[in-house]
């Protein structure tokens, strides 16, 4: 007859789906430790051809986008709906931006003839066709969890809206908040893995 | 009394659409039950034709390319469709909530949608069957053969994806619940052993799942993109896909074996009245099992190519996760001795797993050898040894848990002597199908050959005999449980068998709320000294038809 009475439980549920996140991207980045360990002098020469100028703003604009949702908790918290509301707002137009450059800076990749399975990558040294794979795969795999952290901003915004996650019940946008915070942490370990590895 | 059979139905929803919106983890529980047994029919036809087309030599029922599909399809259906989810979707679903004292799982709509994506994998693995053909690279789906083969891998590593994210959701589930959704009264070494195992279960799922997921996903992103990750030509290496596929894949035999464990944790105690030797011990060794069986992987890839060091650490690691697999074993035995032991059909499938499993574990140390495993690696002998253990052992539990928990689900009791014969049967069967294979295994027989050569038809035909045996076993036991839910006359006791965890305090079948007045938690789950007070013994335990 215990009814579920606990809220405290929805947090740890999210919490262990974190983590199982985290271990998805992990077994990439087993690859790119193996690889990198076997190419390194590659992986240099390719993280060269990336542009630092978008890894920065990008990193920067997920950093505003974490403290604009961290800001929109504390507000709904606090009752504060418009604050929140701007918060949320402002944490989607920020994903909107990484997105926008992403695309920018895959598409420089692909007029330069360098995509997964491209004559170039295939004709070029092996460790820089394995670095721009590992970059493909696993900035396109982070992208489609902007996707969806995205996807739970916008519902917890709309949800706000209409009242639905309140200073007593916002477990939804807490949980989308953890989740958004997890995508940015993920983001801070690739930029440096190909921007910085020169 | 109304039990959860008798749940309102909302207007628009009757009958069985009441039950494909239901958040009720007793309903869900069922849901698994009838669509695992339907995969799982339907894997051990598909073993049934690999065994026929073995049991001659040559061509006998399917052509070569077919028999390459049929033996994926059947390791694909039993692990991720059958084994993987059979114990923990099943009974965990419905007798975990009550083990502790609660109303339901802490998230009963993602049980829901946990049964939904089971559905929808299982619905995308037929689909693939039906497009390009089946996969024909075994359900390791090693590469280069997956990425460059030109039947569906896609699909069907998609499918398994999806399975992979039901599980995974299924132990989020369970560990949530057993965390926040205890009896007030309840400590953590009041819990029954069968939820301390889906507990050790849960966290394997959630800590390994995620490595398959992104590692099946790789597979499709090659096929699709052709980007040479594990491309040798293009600098990748294939020995990797090996590495990232086992660390979830081993672990994954302990998600199908612990659970199986916790199983026999329970029907052991309640059968000999004699409270569990060892709680605490067994335990810790789910968790040293869970820990130790996630740092083992390598020892699949003796044979691939590894250093010595590797080799001689992941051999080392592996001898070690057989001590507390032995510290349960001997505290099952030790249960028993001086018990006032109660034959019943869930207790003679507790036996033959014992002693099944044991067999199973011992043959793996053979394999795990770094020696001995060069002789025998990808033979025959590796085939008897895993069904050993994953059928002799998970596969008899879920046996064994099917008889023992039947009444309570259904609230009906089945036909004895039919379930005996059934026990004897299956098990036969067993030992004529597998241990065969342990000598072709040891003589050079290489497992996923189509054909071989003559001196091991002897050993192939007794194999296909036993296949029949066995599965003359299943149907007849899957019959006999099936006609007790049409006979009235045999309604079950609330407590058939003398437990004395929490579901055998409530009525058989549990009504909607599990408990409708506040369960006594036992200081210890394990006290049998009122069961056999009452000096209830033998005779309670018979069917309330028979004599």
């Amino acid at each position: 007859m215990t009814a579920q009475t606990d809220p405290t439980g929805k947090k740890l549920g999210m919490w262990l789906f974190l983590y199982t996140e985290i271990v998805l991207f992990g077994g990439l980045f087993v690859l790119y430790a193996v690889y990198f360990a076997g190419y390194t002098d590659d992986f240099i020469a390719g993280a060269k051809e990336l542009d630092l100028f978008f890894g920065v703003v990008n990193t920067i604009v997920l950093l505003i986008s974490s403290f604009c949702v961290a800001a929109g908790i504390t507000a709904v918290q606090k009752a504060h709906n418009r604050i929140a509301l701007a918060g949320l707002w402002g944490a989607l137009a920020c994903g909107a931006v990484f997105l926008v450059n992403k695309y920018i800076e895959w598409g420089h990749k692909f007029e330069h003839g360098i995509y997964p399975g491209s004559d170039r990558l295939a004709d070029g040294p092996a460790g820089q066709n394995l670095f721009f794979g590992l970059y493909f795969v696993i900035t396109g795999l982070h992208g489609l969890h902007i996707i969806i952290g995205m996807t739970l901003l916008a519902v917890s915004l709309v949800l706000v809206t209409r009242q639905k996650i309140t200073a007593q019940n916002n477990a939804m946008l807490d949980n989308s908040g953890l989740y958004w915070h997890l995508v940015d942490l993920i983001w801070i370990f690739i930029f440096p893995l190909f921007y910085l590895v020169v | 009394m109304t039990s959860f059979y008798q749940t309102p139905e909302p207007a628009g929803f009757t009958g069985i659409k009441s039950w494909l919106i239901t958040f009720d983890h007793k309903r869900i529980a069922l849901l698994y039950l009838f669509s695992i047994l339907f995969w799982f029919l339907l894997a051990v036809t598909l073993g049934g034709l690999i065994r026929l087309e073995l049991m001659f030599p040559g061509k006998t029922v399917l052509s070569a390319q077919m028999y390459n599909s049929v033996f994926t399809l059947h390791g694909v259906i039993m692990i991720f469709l059958f084994i993987i989810p059979a114990l923990p979707a099943i009974f965990g679903n419905f007798f975990l909530p009550i083990h502790i004292g609660a109303d339901d799982v802490y998230f009963p709509r993602l049980n829901l949608l946990s049964w939904y994506l089971y559905m929808a994998g299982g619905i995308v693995a037929i689909v693939s069957l039906f497009s390009d053909g089946f996969p024909d690279t075994g359900w390791t789906f090693y590469v280069p053969f997956s990425i460059s083969t030109h039947t569906n891998v896609s699909t069907a590593v998609f499918a398994a994806f999806i399975l992979g994210f039901s599980s995974m959701l299924t132990g989020l589930n369970f560990i949530t619940t057993i965390h926040k959704m205890r009896a007030k009264t309840m400590g953590w070494l009041q819990l029954p052993l069968f939820t301390w195992s889906l507990y050790a279960t849960a966290w394997v799922q959630l800590l390994a799942t995620p490595v398959i997921t992104i590692t099946l996903v790789l597979v499709v992103v090659e096929r699709l993109f052709n980007v040479g990750l594990f491309d040798p030509a293009r600098g990748g290496d294939p020995i990797l896909y090996q590495h990232l596929f086992w660390i979830y894949s081993h672990p994954a035999v302990y998600i199908m074996i612990l659970p199986g464990m916790g199983v026999i944790s329970e029907i052991i105690p309640v059968s000999a009245r004699k409270s569990i030797f060892g709680y605490k011990a067994i335990v810790a060794s789910s968790l040293a099992i869970a820990i130790a069986g996630s740092l083992v992987w390598a020892h699949h890839m003796y044979t691939s190519g590894m250093s010595d060091t590797a080799v001689f650490v992941f051999s080392l690691l592996t001898f070690v996760v057989a001590i507390p697999s032995a510290i349960k074993v001997f505290s099952w035995v030790a249960t028993l001795y001086k018990g006032a032991i109660e034959m019943t059909p869930p207790l003679l499938f507790s036996l033959c797993f014992i002693y099944l499993f044991s067999v199973g574990g011992l043959t793996g140390l053979v394999l795990g050898a770094a020696g001995a495993n060069i002789h025998v690696h990808d033979t025959h002998f590796v085939v008897a040894h895993f069904h050993f253990t994953m059928f002799g052992g998970t596969g008899f539990a879920f046996f064994a848990a099917l008889h023992y928990w039947w009444p309570k689900m259904f609230g009906k009791m089945y036909d004895f002597k039919k379930a005996y014969i059934a026990a004897i049967l299956v098990t036969a069967g067993f030992m004529l199908h597998y241990v065969p294979m342990f000598v072709l295994g040891l003589q050079g027989m290489p497992r996923r050959y189509y054909d071989y050569l003559p001196q091991y038809a002897a050993g192939n035909f007794f194999a296909g005999f036993g296949a029949l045996c066995m599965i003359a076993g299943i149907g007849l036991m899957v019959v006999n449980l099936l006609a007790s839910l049409a006979r009235e006359r045999t309604a079950a006791a609330d407590d058939p068998w003398g437990g004395v965890t929490l579901e055998w305090t409530i009525p058989s079948p549990p009504p909607l709320h599990n408990f409708d007045k506040d369960p006594e938690v036992m200081d210890y789950p394990y006290d049998f000294t009122k069961v056999t007070a009452v000096g209830s013994g033998a005779g309670t335990i018979k069917p309330e038809t028979g004599k």
